[in-house]
């Protein structure tokens, strides 16, 4: 058995670097940054029918459907001719939980080592997994990516919350460009740390954009993480949601880094122990919610926009229902998004999960009962998603939640 | 003169077109109830044309509902309503007094509760037991729903019937049938599935009880689902209601909610006009053509022609013949040949669900056809019916599937590389090498949706199988249906149909999916290299051209298909027959045939706790033939399974080490024989009686066990081992225990083998999923702390905790800590032991030994449904993965290793490498999300050694005929 190829330093300058699509925004964003650190990169968006069978192809069919859009998408993208194998890498997240989402970047190896044994793979993380290879993520890269997140959740947030009520159609996304592209041109000259000047600027620009009073029955999206936001897996659900008059409300990625960083935190206090990663992230925890902080506080003040769940809050919203100690997949995460949504009056909340997704047994499906008992009116549906799953079927039982909801 | 105004409802389900005029009053004026058989637009636009005729310049408020009517609704911009809310609707207007609402339509299954919240529901996209379902079923016994209704009122007992999805229902249906069950017990299964669908599906913890309203066109049309539905239930005729209105009442509902719209009204030419000009989305994705031109089709023909065999007349012939029998799951082959391999008889037909019925009237008109002139000198039998036909026919062999569909290939291409057979139910594929049976592929049941599926789907749309699959042949734009299984390709082809696929279209894509389904999931083939060069391929299915032409398209190649590829496992048993004639057949003779009849009788087999359902057939010579059974014991023969088995011996050891508390005990606590205990348990136990307390276990697993708890599950794709969780804990409050233990653990014990040491996300959260989902679980009653068994001092600290109230010393905890651990090993030793004196008998008595690989749960008789008994009635002996992977060492991986009863296959799989007198078999359940990266590992460690990899995949199935064949195909390959 050969061992894979590994990233090497020459490469940085030789290959180029193909990153599968999760969040636009967000990742438009990450993208720009590695870039500015010396990594050619590139965000794949292919979203054609090719992309599901070669996912079929090369990956176990009933693998959950995140893996098989990312490793598909990889797999047509050095099919298509685009890109030079010998001159090309693949980067995928890997959070190292007790999922089976830990094995993504294996598979892809998998489905690489006959056609493609030449191409690396590497592994983004912070679990200290997959330690060989050149590409590092030192302090300055890490805090850029943390902005990234930062500014693409504001951007996502405010986009959300205008699109639906623009009264000249194309505004919002105007808006959404032109500060894409200010940010990018920030994250290259390194001026992207005033983030409270950036914030309020942000905040004017789409509250000077037209939006009708009219008012609109609002949708939470919770769930899997990649079905969560990526518009591949999800059908496009938000655009599905607009069209049904409906204001989507998408929990902010920061939501899952904090989750991800305060897990390690707990287990250091569920199985009493200490170590370097749970002092680290502790350290790391309290930064990045500090900056969370910062921003609630600048939205609240600026007065027009509702502002992202404070972490914290959103921590102590779930813990009647469900112990923090679940913490593989999106664990807690799910019940306590449900259960802030639920509280700040969005009582409409769509699941959405890979079919057969093994945490959302427990944390989804599992906890609508407690959830619903709690919050009356609380309106949950689960939605799969899968390659066979038609969009007909999905998009009946989310007209039958919103029937409900507009009862 | 003012226009008359009325409120117009059209419902559009997946099988039937309602509509329903109210006036100003609610009152129904006008219904309808029509089959649309997919052709929803011209369906809908007979409907108005219906209603314009007797309603002539009246002007309409319309809602259209239904799943299938939300396409058209959007395309025709007309108002849609979605129907559980239509239904609402309706039932809030008439039968105000209603708790729940059970609705079945064609392809959803919806549930309302009314009181206490009120709540709506809809069948997950993985569920079929519906409208379509019981059709499917009722082709599947060759009759109508309404036949179907009426043999169930003559039923005599039930058999459970997996009910979470048709596939899977079909799986324990057929072979039933191949059994000789009664098909009147059959039709009420069938029935009792889709009650049981319903309330383990839809109710998901809620309890219906209440007034009930039934609705929905299966609910009206069939009285033995409506009595089942009462029955289990526990309604009487005052609370389970049926309207006469319920085929329509949905349509109803969106009548009424037209009235109370602020929707514009229209006359019956503007709708008509709206429907007719409705343009679908171009949203279908489509393949490309099979033929290009009629001449590319006729070449294909003429290519295909070639390979076929010799006829020679039965009337006629005289001399010696061999009769060989494949008595398939849905159909029935029978070949007739001479010395010389001509074709004398052929037989290829659906059973209908009577198999011996079938071959004993063909083999009488053999005998009918060739006279005295003719002498059979030998016949062999393949297939699930095998054991059954050869009882009663007493043919002289009975072969595995897969050797006698090698024999055939072989004859018409010596070096064949590749086989694939698609059947009625099974996809199957072997490799071959060096003129042996190299490696097996067959489909899992979760997609057997072959050659059936494509049949039921024909008849849905009104065509016969022959004529739906020409369709395809030329059709302009093939639809890209996916390669799910049947429920997800139904649906599939509902949208491509609401997107305006034509029939021909969707014929083509069918047959698509089909070749896609065997090559992606079954073959699992990356490059067409894998397969090698000669590729034979047959079966029932192969004979469409359709099928064919896009399998050769799909691999970019030709293949070869002799003319008989229906016959092919019949054509093979009947060469076998040949080769290992004795020069005289006991098959019955002419006077005996003539003669043959036989009845049949369901009991229950109390051999053991499985009570397996068997039914004793008697033939008219007073022989007698059982099947259903899972054991020798079943079938009234000597058991040799303690000896040589290891799961038994394992199963009462564990149970044994529920230790008797011999003092006053502090307090009883119930332990929950599920999941993780079934490798913990000697160490609670040992640990609670150390320090006082009485530990009391739940019962046995039993399908009961899983009814009890069946309304309390949330998930229903969840693994089977976690559902039977939910009767457990219910059994345990049963037996008045002071608490339940069941900790949640992350972390499992770290054997030292693996990157990291987790539990899978279900084994290690389940306690939560519990305690949020059953009524009568509280922080007293249940007590489920978060702990990491590897950390000894973070333990005793939980457990003092936990325990506060019986005021125990965290030093007493520890000691009984440190003596836990001692009985956890002890327990592990004496597997390991048992298992070498298990693998020392085999070898002095020249046995093969499986390694039977799964999880410690799987001795679970409930789970492994006795495939450990089946495995040792073939004369092999049978030990676990945990009892020898201590023995090897750890390969190479490529996957994360970071699960610990995981990583124990990887190193089993390693020792069995090592060992040529083993073979491993995985136990898969379904639903086991991380199996799918497992049994890729476990697959390559043992194929790059030279080794075979069978899997099994059990669910709350429990018919073994799939599980037997798998095995004797390894039995017959590893010799």
């Amino acid at each position: 058995m050969s061992k894979y190829p590994v990233f090497t330093d020459e490469m940085k300058k030789t290959h180029t670097i193909l990153v599968p699509d999760m969040l636009p925004i967000h990742f438009n964003l990450i993208v720009s940054i590695l870039r500015s650190c010396g990594y050619k990169m590139e965000l794949l968006q292919t979203s054609t029918q090719t992309v599901i069978d070669e996912g079929l192809k090369n990956v176990h069919n009933d693998t959950c459907y995140p893996a098989l859009l990312v490793i598909g998408q990889f797999m047509e993208a050095l099919n298509s001719g685009r890109y030079d194998p010998n001159t090309t890498a693949l980067m995928l997240t890997q959070t190292g939980g007790g999922c089976r989402a830990s094995n993504y970047i294996h598979l892809l190896r998998k489905a690489l080592a006959d056609k493609y044994p030449q191409v690396p793979v590497i592994s983004l993380n912070f679990s200290g997994l997959e330690k060989e290879g050149s590409f590092k993520l030192n302090v300055p890269i890490v805090m850029k990516l943390l902005f990234a997140v930062l500014y693409g959740d504001i951007l996502m947030l405010l986009y959300n919350q205008c699109r639906p009520y623009e009264m000249i159609p194309g505004e919002s996304d105007e808006v959404l460009h032109k500060w894409e592209k200010i940010l990018r041109d920030q994250f290259l000259n390194g001026k992207f740390l005033s983030t409270a000047k950036t914030y309020k600027k942000i905040l004017n620009d789409f509250a000077q954009i037209k939006r009708s009073k009219t008012k609109k029955v609002k949708v939470g999206i919770v769930g899997e993480i990649y079905v969560k936001y990526s518009p591949l897996a999800n059908n496009h659900l938000e655009d599905f949601l607009i069209s049904e008059g409906c204001e989507p409300v998408v929990p902010s990625l920061l939501d899952f880094v904090l989750y991800c960083a305060v897990n390690t935190v707990n287990d250091g206090k569920i199985y009493e122990f200490r170590n370097k990663s749970t002092v680290a992230f502790k350290i790391g925890y309290d930064v990045i919610y500090a900056k969370q902080k910062q921003m609630i506080k600048i939205i609240k003040e600026h007065g027009v926009f509702d502002p992202p769940h404070d972490f914290e809050h959103l921590r102590t919203a779930s813990d009647k229902y469900i112990n923090q100690g679940v913490k593989m997949g999106e664990g807690w995460l799910i019940p306590a998004e449900m259960a802030a949504l639920a509280e700040s009056g969005t009582e409409n909340i769509i699941c959405t999960q890979p079919f057969g997704c093994l945490p959302n047994h427990i944390v989804a499906k599992g906890m609508s009962r407690v959830i619903k008992q709690a919050y009356p009116d609380a309106n949950i549906v689960a939605i799969d998603y899968d390659p066979g799953a038609t969009k007909v079927n999905q998009e009946n039982r989310i007209k039958l939640m919103l029937a409900n909801a507009r009862r | 003169m003012e226009t008359k105004k009325f409120y117009l409802g059209i419902d559009v389900g997946s099988t039937t077109v309602k509509t329903v005029i109210t006036d100003d009053e609610k009152n129904i004026l006008y219904s309808k109830y029509q089959r649309h058989f997919s052709k929803v637009k011209e369906t809908v636009s007979d409907q108005l044309q219906l209603i314009k005729d007797q309603y002539a310049g009246a002007q309409f408020k319309i809602a259209v509902t239904g799943s299938a009517g939300l396409g058209l609704a959007n395309a025709a911009q007309l108002p849609f309503v979605q129907e559980v809310h239509s239904a609402f609707i309706a039932v809030k207007e008439k039968y105000k007094d209603t708790d729940v609402v059970i609705e079945l339509g064609g392809e959803d299954a919806k549930i309302i509760f009314f009181t206490g919240g009120v709540e709506q529901r809809m069948n997950g996209s993985c569920a079929g037991g519906t409208g379509a379902f019981i059709d499917q079923m009722a082709t599947l016994l060759g009759i109508t729903a309404d036949e179907l209704d009426e043999l169930s009122e003559k039923a005599e007992k039930v058999y459970p019937i997996a009910s979470r999805c048709g596939v899977f229902a079909k799986s324990d249906i057929q072979p039933l049938l191949n059994q000789g069950a009664r098909r009147e017990d059959v039709a009420a299964s069938i029935f009792q599935a889709v009650v049981d669908q319903t309330v383990s599906g839809l109710a998901q913890g809620r309890k219906i009880e209440g007034n009930v309203l039934f609705l929905g066109g299966p609910l009206f049309f069939l009285k033995g689902l409506r009595k089942a539905f009462t029955r289990t239930l526990k309604l009487d005729e005052k609370t389970a209601f049926f309207p006469d209105e319920a085929p329509v009442f949905v349509a109803y509902g969106s009548a009424l909610f037209a009235l109370n719209s602020e929707d514009t009204y229209f006359t019956i030419e503007e709708l008509a006009n709206r429907v007719a000009q409705a343009k679908s989305d171009d949203h279908i994705a489509t393949g490309d053509r099979l033929f290009n031109s009629k001449l590319e089709y006729e070449n294909f023909i003429e290519r295909h022609k070639s390979c076929d065999l010799k006829y020679a007349q039965i009337e006629n012939y005289e001399g010696d013949a061999y009769l060989g029998i494949d008595a398939g799951s849905t159909t029935t082959k029978l070949v007739l040949i001479t010395p010389d391999c001509r074709l004398l008889y052929k037989y290829y037909a659906s059973n209908k669900g009577q198999p011996l019925d079938r071959i004993s009237k063909k083999l009488a008109e053999i005998y009918s056809l060739a006279g005295d002139k003719l002498k059979i000198r030998g016949c062999a039998v393949t297939g699930y019916g095998e054991d059954l036909i050869k009882a009663g026919l007493h043919a002289d062999f009975g072969i595995v599937e897969t050797v006698a569909h090698y024999t055939a290939a072989a004859y018409f291409c010596p070096d064949v590389d590749f086989i694939i057979d698609i059947g009625g139910q099974d996809i199957k594929c072997f490799k071959i090498k060096n003129g042996a049976i190299d490696s097996i592929m067959l489909n899992e049941a979760c997609s057997s949706g072959c050659g059936s599926f494509i049949q039921t789907f024909a008849q849905a749309m009104g065509y016969d199988i022959e004529r739906f699959s020409n369709l395809g042949l030329f059709a302009e734009h093939p639809v890209d249906l996916g390669s799910r299984c049947t429920v997800f390709m139904n649906s599939s082809v509902k949208q491509a149909q609401k997107d305006g696929a034509t029939v021909e279209d969707i014929s083509a894509g069918l047959s698509g999916s089909i070749i896609k389904n065997a090559v992606y999931k079954v073959i699992r083939a990356k490059s067409v290299s894998e397969l090698g060069e000669n590729i034979v391929v047959q079966g029932g299915t192969f004979l469409n051209d359709a099928v064919l032409r896009s399998f050769e398209k799909e691999l970019g190649r030709n293949v070869i298909r002799p003319a008989i590829a229906g016959l092919m496992g019949a054509f093979g048993a009947a060469l076998y027959a040949k080769e290992h004639s004795t020069g005289s057949s006991a098959i019955l003779d002419k006077e005996s045939v003539d003669k043959f009849s036989y009845s049949s009788k369901a009991f229950q087999c109390g051999g053991c706790t499985a009570k397996c359902n068997l039914n004793l057939i008697t033939f008219n010579n007073n022989e007698k033939y059982i099947s259903g059974n899972k054991c020798d014991k079943g079938a009234g023969k000597k058991e040799n399974t303690k000896e040589n088995c290891l799961f038994e011996y394992k199963y009462d050891l564990l149970l044994s080490t529920n230790l008797k508390q011999e003092n006053k005990p502090a307090a009883r606590i119930g332990l929950p024989l599920t999941l993780s205990y079934y490798e913990q348990l000697p160490f609670w136990s040992r640990l609670f009686t150390e320090l006082g307390f009485e530990t009391v276990i739940s019962n046995e697993s039993s399908r009961q066990m899983y009814y009890k708890g069946q309304q309390t599950i949330p998930s229903d794709t969840v693994c089977y081992p976690a559902k039977l969780a939910h009767g457990h804990i219910l059994d345990l409050l049963d037996q008045n225990v002071d608490f339940i233990f069941y900790p949640c653990m992350s972390y499992n014990l770290d054997e030292g083998e693996s990157q990291n040491h987790y539990n899978c996300p279900v084994v290690a959260y389940y306690p939560e999923l519990l305690k949020a989902n059953i009524p009568e679980l509280n922080d007293n009653n249940f007590k489920a702390p978060y702990m990491d068994l590897n950390r000894h001092k973070h333990v005793v600290n939980v457990l003092y905790n936990t325990l506060s109230e019986y005021s125990i010393s965290r030093k007493d905890i520890s000691t009984a800590l440190d003596k836990a651990f001692e009985s956890l090993n002890e327990y592990h030793s004496k597997i390991a032991q048992r298992a070498q004196d298990i693998i020392n008998t085999a070898r002095k008595e020249n046995r093969k030994i499986i390694v039977l690989a799964g999880r410690p749960y799987h001795i679970d008789k409930e789970i492994n449904h006795g495939i450990n008994k089946l495995i040792t009635s073939l004369g092999m002996s049978v030990i676990t993965e945990d009892s020898i992977c201590s023995l090897g060492e750890m390969p190479h991986l490529d996957v994360l290793n970071q699960w610990t009863y995981h990583s124990r296959l990887y190193k089993a799989a390693q020792y069995v490498v090592t060992q040529p007198d083993m073979q491993l078999v995985q136990l898969v359940s379904f639903g086991c999300g991380i199996d799918a990266i497992t049994t890729d590992e476990v697959r390559s460690i043992l194929e790059r050694n030279g080794k075979l990899y069978t899997q099994l995949k059990i669910d709350e199935i429990s018919n073994l005929g799939a599980a037997k064949i798998r095995l004797r195909s390894l039995m017959a390959a590893s010799k």
